[in-house]
């Protein structure tokens, strides 16, 4: 999802009886979805795995600002561009409220950035997707921030206050997100026959990335297992990616548009949509930075952080002209 | 390439339009009081959320310990006669 793939550091779940007594009392709040709160014990495993999570979701907001912000000069109405510039600061909040809930677990701001900055920290695989026409910020309303919901509303049941209340105020947020996407894609898909097939040629890019947004099956995986113990994950990947195009190829319909797999059928018995294989060697390469834009998302985020240095200067400076003037008067 | 201090964390705390006291909606950094409003103002009140805002440095503020939620909180639970629950008043007399 916007975090995908984390890492617990766990081999193997441990039992009841294998915990010591502080690690059983605060499985057992868990258990009983009372929330933990950033200053009481908890395990470091669990600590350090949050930090992951949640740093990574925030991440992927900040570089998502970029894809989408690539547009805001080209938008095709005034109206348009209103609404994605709304989105686009949106999106920078988001990652504003994450960033925060990170450091409730005794992480700083500094090192957040550092991670992020050098290329040590991941985001979402979806944001090194390039957009090459209108129609693909129309996709990306429509189908990332579609994808994104659906992990987002359960997180807000999370064990962890700090993220789920982010995550609260977020899901409030994000529904404009996707309905705006939608919308744009209606205008396309209505419109003349060239639009029709931009939104066309949009699905067609998008489609894919996105049900990679909810990574690789984790049926099997012992991280993926222990963060459901911890709730701070609440379903698996596939529940979710099966959610997913269930809600979505129906929209798709609506629009008369054509979801690009062969594969995909509704299944009456199972009362789900059966679907194609995703291309998981694709998703590998871009999430070790080898997808179409990583590396000039990774320059543009390094050079606004160096070239808003002197912002930051300068509010340090007039703080502290302020700070002494005040001293001064005291005095 | 980090900074060379990282600006203070301040709590945000915002009124709604509805006459409700100031809630805490969450955190940012600033370096100082009157810039911690304005980026309050762009990260919490997108949306018509609030009509006034406090800011208020995080390191002053002073918290109950989570360790000693009993001994502080507990002593409440035996008080049951401080709700008009525990009192009861005859039917005839109606609401009060």
């Amino acid at each position: 999802m916007y975090a995908q793939m984390v890492k617990t550091g766990v081999d193997h779940i441990q039992s009841k009886e294998e915990m010591s007594p502080e690690e059983r009392a605060f499985q057992d709040r868990v258990d009983q979805d009372i929330k933990i709160e950033p200053k009481e014990w908890m395990p470091e495993a669990y600590r350090k795995t949050l930090i992951r999570q949640i740093s990574q979701h925030a991440h992927s907001e900040i570089i998502g600002m970029q894809p989408e912000g690539n547009w805001i000069t080209r938008a095709p109405t005034l109206e348009r561009k209103a609404i994605l510039l709304a989105k686009v600061q949106d999106e920078a909040g988001h990652g504003l409220y994450l960033y925060c809930a990170a450091e409730t677990l005794g992480v700083t701001r500094d090192e957040l950035m550092e991670q992020l900055n050098s290329g040590k920290a991941k985001y979402s695989s979806i944001f090194n997707y390039p957009t090459l026409t209108w129609a693909d910020i129309a996709a990306i309303g429509w189908l990332v921030d579609g994808a994104a919901i659906m992990n987002q509303v359960p997180l807000q049941r999370c064990s962890y206050g700090p993220y789920s209340r982010a995550m609260v105020r977020i899901c409030k947020e994000e529904s404009f997100h996707q309905r705006q996407g939608y919308d744009a894609m209606t205008k396309l898909a209505r419109g003349t026959p060239e639009q029709k097939q931009m939104a066309q040629d949009a699905l067609n890019r998008w489609w894919w990335p996105s049900l990679m947004m909810f990574g690789p099956s984790d049926a099997e995986s012992v991280h993926s297992a222990q963060s459901m113990r911890w709730k701070i994950k609440i379903n698996t990947n596939d529940e979710l990616r099966q959610k997913f195009v269930d809600q979505t190829v129906p929209q798709a319909e609506y629009l008369g548009l054509t979801v690009p797999d062969p594969d995909l059928k509704w299944n009456a018995g199972r009362g789900q949509y059966d679907f194609g294989e995703v291309n998981w060697e694709e998703f590998y390469q871009v999430i070790s930075g080898n997808g179409p834009c990583n590396r000039q998302r990774l320059r543009t985020r390094v050079k606004a952080y160096e070239e808003g240095r002197w912002v930051r200067d300068a509010a340090d400076a007039y703080a502290a002209k302020k700070g002494a003037r005040a001293k001064a008067q005291a005095a | 390439m980090a900074d060379k201090k990282e600006w203070p964390l301040w709590e945000v705390f915002i009124r709604s339009q509805h006459g409700l006291a100031h809630r805490h909606v969450g955190s940012l950094h600033a370096p100082d009081a009157e810039m911690a409003i304005l980026n309050a103002r762009d990260v919490y009140t997108r949306r018509n959320e609030g009509v006034s805002i406090w800011v208020v440095r995080a390191s002053d503020i002073s918290a109950s310990s989570p360790s000693e939620k009993g001994p502080m909180f507990d002593p409440a639970n035996s008080k049951v006669y401080r709700h008009p629950t525990f009192y009861e008043i005859p039917e005839e007399l109606g609401h009060m």
